[in-house]
């Protein structure tokens, strides 16, 4: 079997998790075990079950647009993207098995934003890539979000008739839109059995039409629950029900034929953008707007919750690493504060900021987190929420946050109602580790420096108000050792001593607003940098109150290494962004990459790597310590990798093939896990146990487990087979028929490492065995031992433990 | 469009009575509509809906169902009678118990050969209906509750009745109930309170359907007597129901005000497997839907909020026209409300008393659109109640303000009064002549000398009056023609014409020196809402249901040539939209060339000395006239000035001194006094 993997470089950036999963609805395997979804340019696989991302169909170099089963294979998926493909894959191993180019607009599965639905006849052929030709125009005039088109009954027939789209309808009612009445259309699905449309609404109001093909005599019922538009609606393969949602993330079931009766699913969290069912009805999915897919059984019980990276309209804190869990922290679902791995690309919870109950409802004014920052060792957590940002009565609240290590989560310590006169601009925590203090900074002309009261009261309290010619101040920034702090009043920066609070000394160099303020790190923390909104980059030796070096560079974010003496500033000239990574003592950039991608950057981080790199590489040095991530105005959170990371992700995916190969069955769970456990315990602690070894999972007992009972032989003659096993063969290898069958060719593409891991584990265990006999384990037997190992259930270890 | 000083009359406060049954007659159009006060009304559904009958209820005569048996009405009540009407002199014809307590439905088969109805004491009683009257055949088999609705099967053998809980099938032969089925009761609280089938439609193929008390519209078999399928319609009751004639749709009245529709549409496309489903809903009533009728083209639906609604089926109609708008008519389209032209006084016709009132006056002149100070309030002079059960078919007051008459069915009284200044007192007449004994139409000639009385046979008595009481002077009698009742009479200013109308659209003038018909005017399809003879020309001024305009010399026998004009230009189409008949036409005797109309939306003056609008030409006007100058003006105004400041008009009427009197029931007065609707539950309230 032949691998592709294809990776999308673009000067070696990649485009990291976190990306939207709730573009286009998942869909669901026939046998329910998957969930596929289109996520940026691959297509992802979760298990419904255990929820856990499984592997990513990867190959399409731009966003995919929609994904479909293939209708003649259960086990195949079609996909579709910008890049103009479409492909197929073997979703269960993450094969792509054919791929058909040239392809302007692609509409069998869905249309490619802004185009007129068509379609594509994919012609039968062997080749590995087709070209397809064959086109034709559906329908022009149909907006580009997929819930707007939808296949009636025996499309598969070919009658062009049951394509139904919004034009037959749509000239109908255009004479109620006069009245004022919302009566556009907002989704549309088709009833598989019988000839009935749905039609969802900006009023709320789904319709169900029927006798449609006649001109006049089409009629049709109205039901109304929604109070805003409806986004999506979707019938159940029976045609039983409708399921329907909107903005109030409720999702609704209606009782098809039964008029009102409906069941109600509240709560859902963001506003339901997609329904998905599979194809037996059992499960639904529900995408969100706040980047989740929930998985709801057909008893309207919600299983499964997979959440991706909130970003929801904007990221209005910047990004942040928290650095006690080293999770990207930034603003997701209204009202908190998303805290999300980048490493294992999954979200870890979320912290309620607001503290209020979120309606879901537009043209609302509720509070939102608009600034996060964190102090140097994790334990503390200040906010800012605000309200009426578009109203001139704005509200708005500061917070801050203890760590507790009991909860191990953050704690509210102190609301401080009226900070400041106007809105908080920006506010910072200072670096050193022996004392905290916040300073503020806020449109009223004020910074504001914030302390924690003595020792019987821990609250924050103001402990310095400064400001300077009461001009407005832009920026602030602590010195590394927090023994100075940097407060940019329009085109002054301003140096105060945070022991003494006066004001040191004045930098300034006109033309222009400073926008960015940052101070170096390590051995060139005497440097100051700061830009301004002239396009200038400017350094300051603060030992000499001396403009050391200045550029000409429009620069929108400026992002210190906290790990490293190095910075990264991107600028945003012509249409695209620039990436420049620099030390504050030598103008010259380390590393320079243009064209990094054609959209604004304002928010950037770096993030410590949990065991430095050794590169030697002089380009991607700066990437030894921490890794950058940045995130584009298109909401991309994108990154830097070096050459050693492919690999492993490399390594890794194939790995993930092979492990998804095992057929999971709650017997293998128990036994596999249990078997992995033994071999812990043999291995690790007690290296010389007097203990019989465990056959693991020999080929008897997955015999037994895996043969169907109505065909299993009678108890007297397994149990026979079954003490056998457990006794320890000296005569060798007996290689079984039935083993030699199963043995499947992705094994054989182990990595050799592992191997030999495998081997040396083997023979420890074989010097603590009680009997002298020395043992040679079947290579069928080495492998199935690999093969349990790595599925890993650690719950199990509870089980085993309390055993008595 | 001239100066006029109004009164704004708003102490008129007429309550239309609220619907209780409704029957449709496919072969004539027409819509049979019975009131709680007993009164019977035929509408005429192809001609705009107009009104053309009426005929009074009496106190205590509550009708519960109405039936057509070919060209003739029935109906029945709680009072245990059937009653036949007279149509052609708009009164009832017998009345006959039917000896099984208060009837609650009544319902005539397809074939026109029997009635049956539901009875109290839980008989179905079915009636032979034979030339002149119906004759009573046999009771089916006797049940233990009361039959609250019917329904023939359409061949005629079967009838399917609706009773507490539950609904029986009875074969008509031998009378006995073939089945049974038993609705159900509500869940909670409603689950001690039975079920009642509050009608019960029987189709062809032998599908039954019910609506009930507990809000379910349910379809049965009748070969197995089991629920097909049953649809939840609302929380409360579900009042009525009807089917269209080829049984492809079914409408259900509920009690919230709404009326759902359900279709009988293939659930596969080209298939034959057709379903009933549920489909569209329309709300237009306030309160409960106590009867729905599904003409061709639209539905019809009446209740406790006293207003006939019909809404066209799109899907039905071939053109979309004015005639096929949503209509809702809240007021009867004849006059209640009478003025003494020269004396100042108003005559309010309510269904069981009069009541007279002398106008207020004002102080002095304002700017125009201003309301002027009320020097003296209105005052109410006379409450006059009706001897009698019967109610009030048609009043009249003399200009002179002397004569008071009023007519029911079996009586007419004429009352003289004598108003010295604050002492008001009447006279009855006592000895009328023997003609006089009930009118269909009554009217005053402008001297108040005589009172025409339109009789039977579309006659009109003379009777003329002086101080020591009344004389029959003689009968006119149109030549040929049909014998209709009049609805409509006018009388010449000079006493010399006297027009009259009748249902069958005829319009007749009679020469009053002669006492001989004069000319008939050329029957037109639509019926005559308002008509009036022109003071100085004679001519007669005719408005049509369907929104036409005629104007006929008396003394050419022809119509004019401006009425000519406007049949060859036809009129404005914003004109034709107007779903109201006009209900009055005046004169201005300022002006000979203005005439006066009004609707219940508008009050329009016809200049008949300017030209007339085009259908580019913007109709409404008066706003922008307002704007130009002088020479400007002339060009852009033409001879329809429409005002709309007054609303829910039911009269206007000029008086003697160049003011008008306009005669106002706002239905938000009206609502106020209904009875509350049910609570429903109102998102974000």
């Amino acid at each position: 079997m032949l691998y592709i993997y294809i990776y999308i470089y673009i000067y070696n950036i990649v485009r990291c998790g976190g990306s939207k999963v709730n573009l286009r609805p998942p869909i669901i395997s026939t046998d329910s075990r998957f969930l596929l979804c289109a996520s940026g340019d691959l297509v992802k696989v979760y298990s419904t079950r255990t929820e856990e991302w499984l592997h990513s169909l990867q190959g399409h170099t731009n966003q995919v647009t929609g994904i479909a089963l293939n209708p003649a294979n259960h086990l195949q998926v079609y996909s579709c993207s910008v890049d103009g493909t479409v492909k197929l894959w073997d979703f269960i191993d993450g094969i792509l098995i054919k791929a058909a180019y040239e392809c302007n607009c692609l509409s069998v599965i869905y249309q490619k934003i802004n185009s007129p639905l068509v379609a594509v006849h994919l012609p039968k052929s062997a080749e590995q890539e087709v070209e397809a030709k064959e086109m034709s125009v559906v329908s022009s005039h149909i907006s580009s979000n997929p819930s707007c088109t939808a296949f009636g009954r025996g499309v598969r027939a070919h009658s062009p008739l049951h394509i139904m789209t919004f034009e037959p309808c749509f000239f109908s009612l255009k004479a109620t839109d006069k009245k004022g009445a919302k009566n556009a259309f907002t989704c549309i699905a088709c009833h598989p059995t019988d000839d009935c449309i749905a039609t969802g609404h900006e009023d709320g109001k789904i319709r169900l039409w029927r006798n449609f093909i006649h001109k006049k005599e089409y009629t049709y019922s109205t039901q109304h629950w929604h109070h805003n538009a409806v986004n999506t609606l979707c019938f159940t393969p029976e045609g039983t029900h409708l399921l329907s949602g909107g903005i109030e993330s409720v999702l609704v079931q209606w009782q098809y034929g039964a008029g009102n009766r409906k069941e109600f699913l509240p709560r859902l969290g963001g506003s339901i953008l997609h329904i998905s069912v599979s194809s037996d009805g059992q499960l639904f999915c529900t995408s969100h707007s706040d980047n989740k897919i929930t998985v709801i059984e057909s008893s309207f019980k919600v299983c499964g919750v997979i959440q991706g990276l909130v970003k929801g309209d904007g990221v209005l804190t910047d990004l942040m690493i928290d650095p006690r869990s080293k999770a990207l922290v930034l603003n997701g679902k209204p009202g908190h504060l998303q805290f999300y791995s980048l490493l294992r690309d999954k979200h870890l919870y979320n912290l309620d900021i607001v503290q209020q109950e979120y309606i879901y409802e537009a043209g609302l004014d509720q509070f939102e987190v608009v600034k996060a920052a964190f102090d140097i060792k994790g334990s503390w957590l200040a906010t800012v929420e605000e309200r009426g940002q578009k109203s001139s009565d704005l509200e708005f609240f500061l917070k801050l946050w203890a760590f507790d290590e009991r909860t191990q989560s953050f704690v509210l310590n102190t609301t401080i109602t009226a900070a400041h006169t106007d809105r908080i601009i920006s506010m910072c925590f200072s670096s050193s580790k022996e004392t905290t203090m916040l300073v503020t900074i806020a449109e009223d002309g004020q910074f504001k420096a914030w302390c924690q009261g003595a020792d019987d009261q821990n609250f924050w309290s103001c402990d310095f108000v400064g400001s300077y010619h009461n001009l407005k101040p832009t920026n602030c920034s602590f010195s590394a050792d927090s023994s100075l702090l940097a407060v940019s009043f329009q085109e002054v920066i301003t140096i105060w001593s945070p022991e003494t609070w006066e004001m040191l000394t004045t930098l300034c160099q006109p033309p222009g607003v400073i926008r960015d303020l940052c101070f170096g790190r390590l051995s060139c923390s005497k440097y100051l940098l700061g830009t301004t909104t002239r396009n200038l980059l400017c350094c300051w030796n603060l030992l000499t109150c001396a403009l050391e070096w200045s550029s000409s560079v429009e620069v929108s974010k400026l992002q210190p290494d906290p790990l490293s003496e190095n910075v990264a500033a991107f600028s945003y000239q012509s249409k695209h962004t620039d990436v420049f990574v620099f030390k504050p003592s030598e103008p010259r950039p380390l590393f320079t990459n243009k064209n990094v991608c054609s959209e604004k950057v304002h928010r950037a981080v770096f993030v410590p790597r949990e065991e430095p790199l050794n590169n030697c590489d002089e380009s991607s040095q700066w990437l030894n310590r921490s890794q950058l991530y940045f995130l584009t105005q298109n909401m991309d959170l994108l990154t830097f990798s070096t050459a050693t990371e492919e690999d492993r992700i490399l390594s890794s995916s194939k790995q993930l093939v092979i492990d998804d190969s095992v057929a999971v069955t709650p017997f293998y769970l128990l036994l596999g896990k249990h078997g992995q456990q033994q071999q812990k315990l043999n291995t690790q602690s007690h290296p010389a146990a007097d203990k019989p070894q465990q056959p693991q999972g020999s080929v008897t007992i997955k015999e037994l487990l895996h043969t169907p009972a109505h065909v299993l032989p009678a108890a007297s003659v397994l149990c026979s087979m079954f003490v056998n096993s457990l006794l320890i063969s000296n005569t060798g290898v007996q290689q079984d028929p039935l083993r030699e069958e199963m043995d499947s060719e992705k094994e054989e593409e182990d990595s050799e490492e592992e191997m030999e891991a495998c081997d040396s584990q083997q023979e420890l265990r074989v010097q603590g065995s009680v009997d002298e006999v020395t043992l040679k384990l079947s290579k069928a037997q080495e492998r199935e031992l690999k093969r349990v190992r790595k599925t890993d259930f650690s719950w199990m270890a509870g089980l085993i433990d309390s055993k008595p | 469009m001239g100066e006029f000083k109004v009164h704004r009359v708003r102490f008129f406060d007429y309550m239309p009575s609220g619907i209780r049954a409704l029957a449709f007659n496919r072969d004539t159009e027409r819509m049979a509509v019975a009131r709680m006060d007993g009164s019977v009304e035929i509408f005429h559904c192809s001609d705009r809906f107009f009104q053309e009958k009426i005929i009074p209820g009496r106190e205590q005569c509550g009708i519960e169902g109405l039936s057509w048996v070919g060209e003739r009405l029935f109906s029945a009540g709680l009072n245990g009678g059937i009653t036949e009407y007279d149509l052609t002199n708009q009164k009832v014809k017998y009345t006959i118990d039917a000896y099984g307590g208060p009837i609650w439905t009544i319902t005539g088969n397809q074939q026109g050969t029997h009635l049956a109805v539901g009875c109290e004491d839980g008989t179905v009683k079915l009636f032979e209906v034979n030339e002149d009257k119906i004759q009573f055949e046999r009771n089916l088999d006797r049940q233990k509750s009361r039959i609250v609705s019917l329904s023939w099967h359409p061949s005629g053998s079967k009838i399917a009745a609706g009773m507490m809980d539950m609904i029986q099938i009875f074969n008509v032969e031998t009378g006995h109930s073939i089945h049974r089925m038993l609705a159900d009761r509500g869940v909670g609280t409603s689950r001690s309170k039975e079920c009642v089938v509050w009608s019960v439609v029987y189709l062809s193929d032998g599908t039954i359907v019910s609506g009930d008390s507990v809000g379910m519209v349910k379809l049965w078999d009748d070969q197995t007597g089991t629920l097909i399928k049953s649809h939840n319609v609302t929380k409360c009751d579900v009042l009525a129901l009807s089917v269209s004639q080829n049984e492809d749709s079914l409408v259900a009245g509920t009690s919230e005000g709404t009326v759902v529709q359900f279709q009988f549409v293939s659930m596969v496309l080209g298939k034959d497997d057709n379903e009933w489903v549920r489909t569209r809903t329309f709300k237009n009533h306030t309160h409960d839907i106590r009867a729905v009728a599904e003409i061709t083209t639209a539905v019809v639906s009446g209740g406790m909020d006293a207003q006939l609604v019909v809404k066209p089926l799109l899907d039905k109609i071939e053109v979309r026209s004015a005639a096929s708008a949503l209509r809702k008519i809240h007021f009867p389209h004849r006059r209640l409300v009478f003025c003494a032209r020269k004396s100042g006084l108003m005559l309010f016709q309510y269904p069981g008393h009069l009541e007279l009132w002398r106008l207020g006056e004002s102080e002095g002149k304002g700017i125009p659109g201003s309301s002027l100070f009320v020097k003296r309030n209105p005052e109410k002079l006379l409450h006059l109640k009706v001897k009698g059960e019967d109610h009030i078919r048609c009043s009249a007051v003399s200009p002179c303000g002397e004569w008071i008459v009023y007519s029911t069915a079996s009586s007419l009284r004429l009352y003289r009064l004598h108003c010295d200044n604050n002492n008001v007192s009447i006279t009855k007449i006592s000895k009328l002549p023997k003609v006089l004994s009930s009118a269909n139409q009554l009217c005053f000639s402008s001297d108040s000398s005589h009172l025409f009385s339109a009789s039977t046979q579309s006659s009109v008595h003379i009777v003329s009056l002086s101080q020591s009481g009344c004389k029959f002077v003689g009968t006119l009698k149109p030549k040929s023609g049909s014998h209709q009742a009049i609805h409509l009479l006018a009388a010449s200013e000079d006493g010399e014409w006297l027009a009259s109308a009748n249902s069958d659209h005829e319009v007749h003038i009679y020469n009053l020196q002669t006492r001989k018909a004069h000319c008939t005017v050329p029957v037109y399809s639509s019926a005559v809402t308002a008509m009036g003879i022109h003071a100085t020309t004679n001519c007669l001024f005719m408005m049509y249901a369907d929104q036409q305009m005629c104007e006929y010399s008396i003394e050419q026998k022809q119509y004019t040539d401006w009425s000519r004009t406007v049949q060859r230009k036809g009129l404005h189409r914003l004109w034709m939209e107007r779903d109201t008949p006009c209900l009055n036409v005046m004169f201005n005797p300022q002006n000979p060339s203005h005439v006066i109309l009004h609707d219940t939306y508008m009050l329009c003056i016809i200049d008949q000395s300017l030209p007339l609008p085009d259908d580019k030409t913007q109709f409404y006007n008066q706003l922008t006239l307002k704007s130009l100058t002088e020479e400007q003006r002339k060009s852009h105004s033409h001879a329809f000035k429409v005002c709309k400041t007054f609303k829910d008009i039911l009269c206007v009427e000029l008086i003697s001194d160049q003011s008008l009197v306009v005669v106002e029931r706002p239905l938000e007065d009206v609502a106020t006094q209904l009875p509350a609707p049910i609570k429903q539950k109102k998102f974000a309230t």
